[in-house]
C-alpha cells in the first residue's frame, strides 16, 4: 500500500498535506481499503472551525460510515465538493465518491484547512511511522 | 497484517480454494468467510448482470426420517408454519419456525425427497434448529444433523442456467422455481435447486463435502468463460435487501412474529397444529401494532440496523437492515414501523449521527430482478 513520503498521517488513518499555513486532508489508502466501496461523504462547511483529532465528519461505503477527523486546528476553506452528494444542504447532481477508493492522496482529496495560528503539527506521523502501525 | 488463524473458527471445504483469490475474510456466525473479493458494488452487478458464485457451506441441513415418508413430513408440518403436506418430491418451500408465543426462531427452506425430508437451516441457528427438532420428534422419527458432511454453492445471476447446462444431467430448462433435482454437476452428484437469496435466477448445489472442492473446481472451470464472479456475504446482503428477503437477526427473530415481518404468507393457519398456532391465530386477529416496511433515503446517510425511525421528532420505529443499494444507487432500508405508517408514499426520518434524514416509505421489493417466481 502507498503511504507518500511527503505526507503526515494521524492514527486515525488521515494524511495532510503541509503547504505553508494550508493543509490539504484526506483519508490513506488503508482507510480507503477498510471501508471497501465508498459512497458518499459529509464533509465539514466551508468557513467551520475543526479542532485536532475532534470528528468534522464522516465517510459512507456500502458495508459501513466511518468518523472523520481533522488533523489540525483551523478553519476550512475548501472541501472537495466533487465527492459528496451533498455540498452545504443543495444536492449534487453529478458526484464521485469512488476517486477516495481509487485515488485516495489525489483526486479523492476531502477539505482544505487554514491552520490556525501556533496550530501543533509536531504530533502527525511521518509515512513510515503511519506504515509500522498498519502493517 | 496478521495472518494467523482464530482457531475458534470453522472453515468450509472450500477454505483452501477461496484463500487463492484476493478477498477479505471476516468471522460470520463462527465461521472465517470471505465478505468481499473484487469489492461489494462490482460482486453485486456481477450477479444482477451476469453471473456469481457463493460459497455457502456453512449453512446447517437437517434430515427428518421415519417409518414412512409421511411421519417426516408430519414431524416437520408439526414445527413450521407453511404446508408442507403438498408438497411433492423434487418440490421445496419456504418457511418459518415459531415459538409457541409465535415468535420466530428461524426460517427455513424445507426440501421434500422420496424417502425424507431434509430442511437447511441458517448457519446461526444450526445447532438450536438440529435439537428444537430432536426434543419435539416423536418415537419413530430420526433427526440427523448433516451439516458438517453438507456443503453448499450458489450459482446466482441471468447468465446462471446457460453456464450450468452444459455442466449438469439435471434438466434446468424444465426445473422450475422452488423445485430440485438430482444428479451430475460434472462428475460430482448434486441436488440442484432452483433457489436463491439475490432475486435473480440461480440455482443451489449441494454436495458432500468430500466433493465440494471438485465441485467448486468444474463450476469454476467452466465459469471462466462466462466471467463467473466469486461473491462475497457483503454483495450476498446487499442482493438479498434489494430484493427484500429477511435476515435472521435483523428482520426476523424470537421477538417478531411471522405477521409483523410481512411473512404471513408462509402462515397457514387451517394446516392443522403446528408449534405456535394458537399464539399466531390471535395475533392475525388482533392486527399488529407494528410492520415491516421499505424506506428510500431522500436526505443523506445510509440506514444502519438499530438506527432509529422517527415522525416530527417522535421515534415510531427502528431500522432492521440498511445498506446503499448499488442498482438503485441511494440507500434503502428495511424498518419496523408503528401500523399506520406503513403505507407507501409516507414520508419518515431516519436519526442518522444525530440528525434526522429524510426517507419514504416505498413498494417493496425495492427491485425485482430475474428471478423465476
Amino acid at each position: 500500500m502507498l503511504y507518500p513520503d511527503e505526507l503526515k498521517y494521524t492514527p486515525e488513518h488521515e494524511w495532510v498535506r503541509l503547504d505553508g499555513t494550508t493543509a490539504t486532508v484526506g483519508i490513506t489508502s488503508f482507510a480507503q481499503d477498510q471501508l471497501g466501496d465508498i459512497v458518499d461523504v459529509d464533509l465539514p462547511e466551508v468557513g467551520a472551525t475543526v479542532a485536532q483529532m475532534k470528528e468534522c465528519g464522516a465517510i459512507e461505503s456500502v458495508k459501513t460510515a466511518s468518523d472523520l477527523f481533522s488533523p489540525v486546528d483551523g478553519k476550512v476553506l475548501e472541501v472537495n465538493t466533487k465527492l459528496a452528494s451533498r455540498i452545504d444542504g443543495q444536492k449534487n447532481a453529478d458526484f464521485h465518491p469512488e476517486w477516495i477508493n481509487q485515488d485516495p492522496y489525489g483526486r479523492g482529496w476531502l477539505f482544505k484547512v487554514e491552520l490556525q495560528a501556533g496550530a501543533v503539527t509536531s504530533q502527525l506521523l511521518e509515512a513510515a511511522a503511519y506504515r509500522s502501525l498498519v502493517e | 497484517m496478521s495472518d494467523t488463524a482464530t482457531t475458534d473458527l470453522q472453515r468450509t471445504p472450500l477454505f483452501d480454494r477461496l484463500k487463492e483469490l484476493p478477498a477479505k475474510w471476516v468471522p460470520f456466525a463462527g465461521w472465517e468467510m470471505p465478505v468481499q473479493f473484487s469489492g461489494i458494488v462490482d460482486e453485486h452487478r456481477a450477479v444482477r448482470t451476469n453471473v456469481g458464485l457463493f460459497d455457502l457451506s456453512h449453512m446447517g441441513e437437517i434430515e427428518i426420517l421415519g417409518h414412512d415418508v409421511s411421519d417426516a413430513v408430519a414431524h416437520v408440518q408439526r414445527l413450521v408454519t407453511n404446508d408442507v403436506s403438498k408438497l411433492v418430491p423434487g418440490q421445496c418451500m419456504y418457511s418459518v419456525v415459531c415459538r409457541p408465543d409465535g415468535g420466530i426462531l428461524d426460517d427455513v427452506i424445507v426440501y421434500r425427497f422420496e424417502r425424507g425430508v431434509t430442511l437447511v437451516v441458517n448457519a446461526s441457528n444450526a445447532g438450536r434448529m438440529f435439537e428444537w427438532f430432536k426434543v419435539h420428534a416423536p418415537q419413530g422419527i430420526r433427526v440427523v444433523d448433516r451439516s458438517k458432511e453438507t456443503a453448499l454453492l450458489a450459482l446466482q445471476g441471468p447468465r446462471a442456467q446457460d453456464l450450468l447446462s452444459p455442466l449438469t444431467s439435471v434438466d434446468l430448462e424444465s426445473l422450475k422455481y422452488y423445485h430440485f433435482g438430482e444428479g451430475l454437476v460434472g462428475d460430482v452428484p448434486c441436488v440442484v435447486s432452483r433457489t436463491g437469496y439475490t432475486g435473480e435466477d440461480g440455482f443451489e448445489l449441494y454436495t458432500h463435502e468430500s466433493k465440494a472442492v471438485q465441485l467448486f473446481d468444474t463450476v469454476w472451470e467452466a465459469g471462466r468463460q462466462w466471467n463467473l464472479a466469486p461473491i462475497g456475504l457483503g454483495a450476498r446482503d446487499t442482493l438479498r435487501l434489494e430484493a427484500c428477503y429477511a435476515l435472521y437477526g435483523n428482520e426476523i427473530d424470537e421477538n417478531t412474529n411471522p405477521f409483523e415481518a410481512r411473512l404471513g404468507w408462509v402462515v397457514k393457519l387451517d394446516k392443522g397444529d403446528f408449534i405456535g398456532r394458537e399464539a399466531l391465530q390471535e395475533i392475525k386477529q388482533n392486527g399488529t401494532s407494528r410492520l415491516l416496511a421499505g424506506l428510500e433515503m431522500e436526505d443523506r446517510g445510509v440506514p444502519r440496523h438499530g438506527f432509529e425511525i422517527a415522525r416530527e421528532g417522535r421515534p415510531v420505529g427502528v431500522v432492521t437492515s440498511g445498506t446503499y443499494s448499488p442498482t438503485l444507487e441511494k440507500a434503502v432500508a428495511l424498518g419496523y414501523v408503528e401500523k399506520g405508517l406503513h403505507a407507501p408514499g409516507g414520508e419518515l426520518d431516519v436519526v442518522i449521527r444525530k440528525a434526522p434524514s429524510r426517507a419514504r416509505v416505498v413498494k417493496t421489493p425495492f427491485y425485482r430482478g430475474s428471478v423465476k417466481s
